[in-house]
């Protein structure tokens, strides 16, 4: 019995458990759909470090959003154990430990910028004052700051993006949950939040879960890229990104970066072909 | 729909409006000299003109169709002519209505509120509720009126009780279907980033699903303030009531005053329009809270 312990390697998964974001072990999901069960997560396992920036990049229908709504409580796991900061997704969503950006702004159109960024603060009860200052902060943050009082449909949809990128840092989780974010946008302001984001998140030293398409912005923003694959939705393989701390987009160009970038595309094409 | 551009368009849509109007007032006179002449040629001396023909059908005093400047003199006079307690006077006829048809249409907005609540919030009651809230518009409400007057009246409630509760019955199912539908605009992520927040019931009503559906709200409302009138008047028909526009409309036509029934169906649809144009004022003040947009 002490024996099996002691040879059993999840005794030694388990010290990093306790500090890692997001730990997650043999997570299975199924959906009750309409033409049967679905099953949009298979056998996942994957641990996110403080500070990791890491990328769930995979074909249409791999299961990444489902993974990130399953960290974000918006999902329930069908099995396996998942535990942000320690504690269950349900629990860490009532500390509110991480903010989430959706695939599109979401925004409230009957308030302006300031006051979409502002719901979150109301509804965590902060002081008058303090709201106006983070609401001024993180404005300023995604350089949003004269758009304050402009309403939703006055923006662009990139600057729609930035906007709940910024109420989603108001209330300064740790955690940054994104999914696809930029993902309906133009390449060239697409560029640009690249940059932005990356130098958001190497400031505030936050951690970040990004999901996308694109394997040059998977590259570009992350510390870890985890390959998914489709039918069943499961991870292939996770591609540890060392290229420097402090990127510009002209990294993209260098042999380090399409390095990285075939061995991204190499696994996803070997995810492929299993089906 | 920004800006200064309604300006132009609105002034451009002023001469159309204006030839209509002539348009229709030509026509109105011209038909209350094919409707009346009958009558007219029974009144008139042997061997008067044409002239005098026209002039007699303009100017009956139980006409089949009134002329307009007849029914002018008519409302100016009961509006204007008589002090507004007088029971002739058409403004005491009015507020009798249009306080029914407040009164029926705040409990519609009571009732139609609470409803589409639960009907958004509770499975089972927008299984079990809707069709009945539907099949409750299927019954003709000049049916329904005279029960609804005759039983409150057997308890003793008569005057304005009964015929706001008709006006509130009409009136209930526009703001319903418009607030369910309302209630449920905000889509799946705008919910979604609420649970992120850990926001309770009573905060995803009042930050999102309240706010979302005002645009469904007004819309519903002047619908409801249309309804609410027509019940009211239809309540004071069944009873003979003494006062409001609907006893007016009954007792001009038991005596055939033809010139006081157009009176107060002008009125009527007076009232109504200021009904709508009071609903139209409170949604735009609402918008313009909004940066422009409902």
């Amino acid at each position: 019995m002490t024996e099996a312990a002691l040879l059993d390697p999840v005794e030694h998964d388990e010290t990093a458990t306790a500090q890692a974001v997001v730990a997650a072990r043999d997570v299975s999901l199924v959906f009750d759909a309409e033409g049967g069960r679905v099953t949009a997560l298979a056998g996942v396992d994957l641990s996110i470090m403080p500070g990791d920036f890491v990328s769930l990049i995979g074909p249409s229908g791999c299961g990444k959003t489902t993974l990130l709504r399953a960290i974000a409580d918006l999902e329930r796991p069908s099995s396996g154990s998942l535990l942000v900061n320690g504690m269950s997704p349900e629990d860490a969503r009532k500390r509110r430990s991480y903010g989430y950006v959706f695939q599109a702004p979401a925004l409230y159109p009957w308030r302006n910028v300031a006051r979409n960024v502002m719901l979150p603060l109301e509804i965590m009860g902060l002081a008058r004052a303090e709201r106006r200052v983070r609401v001024a902060r993180y404005l300023a943050l995604v350089g949003l700051g004269e758009f304050a009082r402009k309403f939703p449909w006055q923006l662009s949809g990139g600057m729609q993006q930035r906007v709940s990128i910024a109420r989603a840092l108001a209330f300064e989780p740790k955690l940054l949950l994104m999914d696809e974010p930029f993902g309906a946008l133009d390449e060239i302001t697409r560029d640009g939040l690249n940059l932005h984001l990356h130098e958001l998140w190497r400031r505030t030293g936050m951690t970040a879960v990004f999901v996308t398409h694109s394997i040059p912005e998977a590259v570009f923003l992350s510390t870890r890229i985890v390959v998914m694959s489709a039918r069943p939705g499961r991870v292939v393989d996770i591609i540890d990104n060392d290229l420097p701390a402090t990127r510009d987009l002209d990294l993209r160009e260098t042999p380090e970066f399409l390095a990285v970038a075939h061995r991204v595309r190499e696994a996803l094409r070997a995810g492929h072909s299993y089906d | 729909m920004r800006g200064g551009r309604l300006s132009s368009p609105r002034a451009g849509a002023i001469l159309p409006l204006v030839v209509v109007i002539f348009a229709l007032i030509a026509i109105w006179y011209l038909g209350a000299v094919a409707l009346n002449a009958p009558q007219a040629r029974d009144q008139l001396a042997e061997g008067a003109g044409f002239r005098d023909l026209v002039a007699q059908t303009w100017s009956m005093e139980r006409p089949v169709l009134p002329a307009p400047h007849q029914i002018a003199t008519e409302l100016a006079e009961s509006l204007f002519g008589r002090p507004i307690t007088s029971p002739r006077s058409l403004v005491y006829h009015t507020w009798v209505t249009v306080s029914a048809a407040l009164a029926g249409l705040a409990l519609a907005l009571a009732l139609g509120l609470t409803l589409a609540i639960g009907i958004v919030h509770v499975r089972l009651l927008d299984r079990s509720l809707m069709p009945w809230v539907i099949a409750s518009q299927t019954v003709p409400v000049l049916a329904i009126a005279p029960m609804v007057v005759v039983v409150l009246g057997n308890l003793g409630i008569t005057g304005l009780v009964p015929k706001a509760a008709i006006a509130g019955y009409l009136a209930f199912f526009p703001i319903t279907v418009g607030m369910v539908k309302g209630l449920r605009a905000p889509d799946p992520l705008q919910i979604d980033l609420l649970r992120t927040y850990d926001a309770g019931p009573v905060q995803v009503f009042s930050l999102l699903r309240w706010p979302a559906s005002l645009g469904f709200l007004f819309p519903s409302l002047r619908i409801a303030v249309a309804l609410a009138l027509v019940g009211a008047i239809v309540a004071e028909l069944p009873t003979g009531a003494q006062a409001g526009l609907g006893a007016r409309l009954l007792a001009g036509s038991y005596y055939g005053q033809t010139v006081q029934i157009w009176a107060a169906l002008l009125m009527a649809s007076a009232t109504s329009l200021l009904g709508l144009a009071v609903v139209s004022m409170v949604e735009a003040l609402v918008a313009r809270r909004r940066g422009g947009r409902l």
